[in-house]
């Protein structure tokens, strides 16, 4: 098999995309003084690199390296009870790194929190399993989806696709038709890569039609036996209509017919 | 020396048919055909609709069974991730001979709206399907017209299961 070689965002070419077009941002408003989410900021105190609000939710930027007691902390002394995301952004073109966040509820101020952190390529990250049991499905889901490896999580398995599966579906530089592994998964895993030749490659257009398979196609008028060779043309089979039940009415029909016309 | 004679030619109305085997046989088969319970996505909930009182399938035969073992219908019902296509697989190799495949609705036949990575692009790429059944999802009354398309396939094929050997994999 092919190596896989990464090219930039090639999901990009799967969609049309408007040259002109300018994404809309969220502003990011300042922390006020004196709100809930000030006493969060001053509590996570030396984490926080970055602090703003986006929606009404805070947003705090902390170095990758310190995920695990930053979000202890928030745990702990903020009331963020819950873990109800975390994921990561492929930035690789742009930055060379992965922007990741995990989402944050507190139950009894009815708050949001996220912590985002970048982490390079090749970088690995703290699991918060320890904080949170949510984390577990997440984080494999991050190594399934994106290839980053989390440290000191109990179980790093892939999570939603196979256990040989080759590739990151969610890393921009993964084609979303897949790559040649993807294409022929199902086929190498069950008979064989021998068999991908009697197989065949996947049609992904459904509606092709080709003009020359006369074993799934039938060109009406110039219909020729099941698989016969048409590559130099074939001849013309007209329609030939029922007298009893059709009437070809640019034949002459008969006297009455005439009459009326 | 029997004392009552029976003239078979002229009584229509004593209790004997005249058949061959295929049919009989093919009788048998395309009216008591029982599918493999094997929904995979929202198709499944029309299937599982087709097999209840309303369109009650029992009527024509046809009972969902819960094992391959017993089943001699496939009945394909929605999306087939590529990380599920090994074990449609072994279901059906598990199925007994002979056995029918319908592939239902559009994921099945083509991967459907499902133009992606994980999505197996069409179910005949790992079985080998006797009827496509199209729509999205078919209502009850289209697997119901699959199912009796089989029966008369059923029908109109020979009783020894030569037919069979071209199910070892797709021909195009």
């Amino acid at each position: 098999m092919r190596k896989y070689t990464p090219k930039d965002n090639v999901q990009k070419k799967s969609y049309y995309t408007d040259r002109f077009w300018v994404a809309p941002r969220i502003p990011r408003e300042a922390v006020e003084e004196g709100t809930h989410f000030a006493k969060v900021v001053a509590k996570m105190g030396e984490f926080v690199k970055e602090a703003y609000v986006e929606r009404g939710q805070l947003v705090i930027h902390i170095d990758a390296k310190e995920n695990f007691n930053a979000i202890k902390r928030l745990k702990e002394e903020c009331g963020y009870a819950q873990c109800s995301e975390q994921s990561a952004v492929d930035y690789l073109a742009q930055d060379g790194e992965f922007e990741l966040f995990y989402q944050f509820l507190n139950l009894n101020e009815a708050k949001r929190v996220r912590i985002v952190c970048r982490i390079k390529e090749n970088e690995s990250i703290e699991s918060i399993e320890p904080l949170f049991k949510s984390a577990n499905f997440a984080e494999r889901e991050i190594y399934d989806m994106f290839g980053i490896k989390i440290n000191n999580h109990s179980y790093m398995k892939r999570i939603l696709m196979p256990d040989d599966w080759e590739g990151y579906p969610l890393r921009k530089t993964y084609p979303l038709q897949g790559d040649e592994f993807a294409q022929w998964y199902e086929v190498d895993k069950i008979f064989g890569k021998e068999y991908r030749e009697v197989i065949g490659p996947e049609n992904r257009d459904p509606a092709r039609i080709d003009r020359y398979d006369t074993k799934r196609f039938s060109r009406v008028g110039y219909e020729v036996p099941f698989g016969a060779d048409i590559s130099e043309g074939e001849t013309p089979t007209p329609i030939e209509y029922s007298e009893t039940l059709l009437v070809d009415y640019n034949k002459d029909a008969g006297k009455q017919l005439n009459e009326r016309k | 020396m029997a004392q009552h004679q029976v003239n078979y030619a002229s009584s229509a109305g004593l209790p004997i048919a005249l058949t061959t085997v295929d049919h009989i046989l093919n009788w048998g088969r395309s009216n008591s055909l029982w599918p493999l319970t094997y929904g995979l996505a929202c198709c499944a909930i029309e299937m599982m609709a087709s097999g209840a009182s309303r369109y009650d399938f029992d009527r024509m035969g046809t009972i969902f069974r819960a094992s391959p073992r017993q089943a001699d219908v496939m009945i394909l019902a929605g999306t087939l991730s590529k990380k599920h296509a090994e074990f449609a697989r072994r279901l059906y190799d598990q199925m007994t001979e002979p056995k029918w495949v319908i592939s239902m609705g559009s994921c099945a036949n083509t991967g459907g709206m499902f133009n992606t990575y994980a999505t197996v692009q069409g179910v005949d790429r790992i079985v080998p399907v006797d009827i496509y059944l199209p729509g999205c999802a078919p209502r009850p009354e289209t697997l119901q017209y699959a199912l009796m398309m089989l029966q008369k396939k059923i029908r109109r094929e020979s009783a020894n299961m030569k037919k069979n050997t071209k199910q070892n994999l797709r021909v195009i």
